[in-house]
């Protein structure tokens, strides 16, 4: 049976894992490679890697963190921030990211889901959606651009629809209400989003435990959830939050025995 | 024959890199080539692909390498198909209409997406072993691997699946067939048991060379 994803998220600067990782003993918390094999070895599903490297200048050591990982991690990772052609989709698979992911320039240029899904396969392209509530309505959400800084006017199903149907393979979905808050998924927009499209979505923000995984699959309909702060710093490990999804029946992948 | 080296089919497929990483990994030493030649002299022959099968096809056809691998594969000799480069196998595809290169008697389908049965499948997925095979030792029955597809295989002689996986339908994930073996799923991403099917298949395919050299190779 296809079971739901568990995937860590990290934010790199310059190469580097920013916002510290506590959560086992590491020669050196801000290396990536390090960092993705102990969850690799945990039993997490896949990883996300968000480049949040302000000038393009210093692209070559995120370039050289993908191929780094990509050497030591076999399990799939996927690449975001900084990515606006289908030139920069093309290196960043090259060095051997499973997908990237797009955000700001697919709402700038949406014909850059259409040529990354046509030259690389939808399976290689995500979308994320940064949405926030629109104020006094029951369901429904705007899109923000700029790590949710830049109002878009755009709705947040239509926009998952057309991005679905342009020929992403996946979505991103990050609640700016409930990012950061630790309080629980945005279960109704994650839910308005995975039942309008056929493509898997991946829940993101606000998650501060396990139950709230449970409800963002169950009841929020996502095919993974995505989480940074309560793994890095050790609030929950992998195994903790896979064992109380099983435990609530949902279908996942159990931690592999120690190799 | 001598212990020709692994070679793995360059025609740009987007997993070419971590397929090549993993049987590095596992000891291998891989040639990455588009050359008849060094399919020719390979002691095992790997072909990876993601992406579209038309896009596949005419790749492999646009550098002369459809001829050099049915060669190949007629011989019997070693060869491994990853994901596009199982399907690639079969028949024709439902994706575009594509005619592929016709080794297995089975064509590729497409699954019906829906909003609770998402297309690509992707993620992690067990698989049944249907029988024992030298590519599969040590790896138990029901292991998670990890697939991303929205096209699946399916065989007309049953006896060919060595695996198999349901999503809405019953496919066959693992082919195999003389010392020709195929997966749907991605080793390469697949953790430690993917990596054991590597290597696994690197041994299998160095013992047959052994077996079938008419001069026992120096160690």
């Amino acid at each position: 049976m296809l079971t739901r994803r568990i995937i860590p998220c990290f934010d790199v600067d310059n190469g580097r894992v920013v916002k510290g990782v506590s959560f086992v003993e590491l020669r050196d918390a801000g290396d990536p490679v390090e960092l993705a094999r102990a969850y690799e070895q945990q039993g997490a599903d896949e990883l996300v890697f968000l480049d949040i490297t302000a000038s393009s200048d210093n692209r070559s050591t995120t370039y050289d963190m993908v191929a780094a990982t990509a050497d030591q991690v076999f399990i799939p990772f996927t690449v975001g921030g900084g990515i606006r052609s289908a030139l920069d989709m093309k290196v960043m698979l090259e060095l051997g990211a499973e997908k990237v992911s797009i955000n700001t320039s697919a709402i700038q240029t949406p014909e850059l889901i259409n040529e990354g899904a046509y030259r690389f396969g939808s399976q290689a392209v995500v979308v994320a959606i940064d949405a926030r509530r629109v104020r006094g309505s029951k369901g429904q959400w705007e899109v923000f651009t700029h790590g949710g800084r830049n109002p878009t006017g755009l709705d947040a199903v239509e926009w998952a629809k057309e991005a679905a149907t342009r020929g992403a393979g996946e979505l991103l979905v990050t609640s700016m209400d409930t990012d950061g808050h630790q309080s629980g998924y945005d279960i109704g927009l994650l839910r308005a989003i995975s039942d309008a499209v056929t493509v898997p979505v991946i829940a993101s923000g606000g998650a501060g435990g396990p139950e709230h995984m449970t409800k963002a699959l169950a009841e929020g309909h996502a095919s993974a959830v995505l989480a940074a702060s309560i793994f890095h710093f050790g609030t929950y490990s992998i195994r903790e939050v896979k064992e109380h999804l099983a435990a609530a029946g949902l279908p996942i992948r159990p931690v592999p025995a120690a190799s | 024959m001598t212990h020709g080296p692994v070679v793995v089919i360059d025609y740009d497929a987007g997993n070419l890199r971590s397929v090549s990483r993993a049987l590095g990994h596992v000891g291998a030493e891989p040639v990455v080539s588009a050359d008849p030649a060094d399919i020719d002299r390979a002691g095992a022959l790997v072909l990876p692909g993601v992406g579209a099968a038309a896009d596949t096809m005419a790749k492999l056809s646009e550098r002369g390498l459809v001829e050099p691998i049915l060669e190949y594969i007629a011989a019997d000799r070693p060869f491994l198909g990853v994901c596009m480069g199982m399907q690639a196998l079969l028949l024709r595809s439902e994706e575009g209409d594509t005619p592929c290169l016709g080794v297995l008697p089975g064509e590729v389908r497409r699954f019906e997406p829906s909003p609770d049965r998402k297309v690509p499948h992707m993620g992690w997925n067990t698989v049944e072993w249907l029988r024992e095979h030298p590519v599969v030792e040590g790896v138990p029955s029901g292991s998670y691997f990890y697939f991303v597809h929205s096209y699946h295989p399916t065989v007309s002689d049953a006896s060919l699946a060595l695996g198999e996986t349901e999503y809405g339908v019953r496919f066959p994930s693992v082919l195999a067939r003389g010392h020709l073996v195929a997966t749907q799923f991605h080793p390469e991403k697949s953790g430690e048991l993917g990596l054991r099917i590597y290597r696994n298949f690197v041994e299998w395919a160095r013992r047959l060379s052994t077996a079938s050299s008419p001069v026992p190779a120096a160690t």
